[in-house]
């Protein structure tokens, strides 16, 4: 059986790694390719490497980076952050990313997802959602959680996957940064619409939070978490092991 | 020194950089005669089988391909590749192989429990066959990775390694010289590297 993944993201800023609290408050935590190696003999099934640079020297040292990275790291590299255009998914590809995450770009324009998913296939195009509940329903929010655009997020996803999305990101605001586990009552409502595999992210603060997120949500494919991996209070090699013994099928190293 | 075919099909860069890590000389090449002189050829692939082998016909590199093996040659198929190393495809129609390997290339939908998601992409566990020399550092448990939606069937006598996703799935095959795998080995971690360092020594 395909096994659950546990995927840390790199948040990266001018080549260094950041993570910030509800997305706000960055704070410098380590060396990429450093933290990426680390990762990948640790028994991390995939690295999500987010370019929040603004700037195009920014941008420049990202794809460096990330070229460093694809050369001395062989899982699987999903690259996000700044992916507005087929350039866009072109450029970190050559740079050896796997899967590409359109997230604010897609929302400008969805057009994207499909031109994407026919050029490169469905595996490669990941949408990522950051939705926020408004209201008794879940909204979409662009540019880094900071806009509500008014759009409904079970909608958006649904839309997402016909037009080629072949994995869906749900990242949770009202849960990220909050360490009380992941937004399962969200999870739930997108797993229920669509067949294709779903990460969630967003809240996870200890081993039990992805012990309770797969139990309870076995259409959940696999878990990302950013600061409880860089702080070292979750090691993967644990949770590997800790979701084993409540057996749930995992890849061990 | 072995040559990883460019026939414009896939991003070649960490295959490259996989056979560079585990000290191979490996090159990314669409020229005949560095196919001719390499010691052992990769056949690389991802997208559609028709599309690819279009593509690999056009550049004629196939008929390389199919002398070099014939001549003894270690060639191993990765993904696609593998898959094109069959005698026939029915992804979107019907499409010829190289038909180097008895066997063909048919949809992995309608073969298993409808609830299982298709592409079967992600980690999963190898089940070795018998214990041919391109599975002689992993063990029957060892996870790689797959990004598939159409399987190699009918091809029992080639199969070496199978992965469980509601059927037996092909995972890797080799008749004589030739060997595919259907999982990324520049993807599944030490385990690929491991697979990778194996073939170099076929």
């Amino acid at each position: 059986m395909i096994t659950k993944r546990i995927i840390p993201c790199l948040d990266v800023r001018n080549g260094r790694v950041v993570k910030g609290v509800n997305f706000e408050g960055l704070n410098d935590v380590n060396d990429p390719v450093e933290l990426g190696r680390f990762y990948s003999r640790s028994g991390a099934d995939e690295l999500v490497f987010y370019d929040i640079t603004a700037s195009a020297e920014g941008r420049k040292l990202f794809t460096d980076i990330l070229t460093k990275v694809a050369s001395e790291i062989f899982i699987p590299l999903t690259v996000g952050g700044g992916i507005n255009t087929l350039d866009d998914f072109e450029r970190v590809l050559s740079c050896g990313a796997d899967k590409v995450s359109v997230n604010s770009g897609a929302i400008r324009n969805p057009q994207l997802i499909e031109d994407a998913a026919r050029r490169y296939g469905d595996q490669c195009v990941v949408l990522s959602v950051d939705a926020k509940r408004v209201g008794g329903s879940y909204h979409v929010f662009a540019k880094g959680g900071r806009e509500d655009t008014g759009m409904d997020a079970l909608a958006w996803i649904r839309r997402g996957v016909k037009m080629g999305a072949g994995e869906i990101v749900l990242n949770s605001i009202d849960t990220d940064g909050v360490k009380k586990g992941f937004d399962l009552e969200m999870l739930d409502a997108v797993c229920r619409i669509v067949d294709v595999p779903v990460i969630a992210s967003g809240g996870a603060g200890c081993m039990a939070d992805f012990v309770t997120l797969f139990q309870t949500l076995p259409k959940v494919d696999a878990g990302l978490a950013a600061s409880i991996f860089h702080f070292g209070e979750v090691k993967i090699a644990d949770l590997k092991d800790e979701l084993h013994k409540k057996g749930i099928t995992v890849r061990r190293v | 020194m072995i040559a990883i075919i460019d026939y414009g099909v896939g991003n070649l860069f960490s295959l490259k950089s996989s056979f560079a890590m585990i000290g191979a000389d490996a090159v990314v090449t669409g020229d005949a005669d560095t196919i001719r002189s390499a010691e052992r050829i990769v056949l690389p692939g991802v997208g559609a089988f028709g599309d690819a082998r279009k593509k690999l016909a056009d550049t004629g590199l196939d008929a390389v391909l199919i002398e070099e093996a014939k001549k003894g040659k270690p060639v191993m198929g990765i993904c696609l590749g593998m898959q094109m190393l069959f005698e026939k495809s029915y992804e979107y129609g019907e499409h010829e192989g190289l038909g180097l390997i008895p066997g063909e290339v048919a949809a992995m939908s309608g073969r298993i429990d409808p609830q299982l998601k298709i592409p079967h992409i992600g980690w999963n566990a190898l089940s070795l066959r018998g214990s041919h020399p391109l599975m002689k550092y992993v063990k029957s448990g060892d996870c790689v990775y797959f990004v598939h939606s159409y399987c190699a069937v009918g091809c029992d006598d080639a199969v070496i390694a199978t992965a469980e996703y509601g059927m037996d799935v092909t995972a890797a095959v080799a008749k004589g010289n030739v060997m595919g795998c259907q999982f990324h080995p520049e993807k599944s971690g030490e385990v690929g590297l491991a697979i990778l360092r194996a073939f170099c020594e076929v």
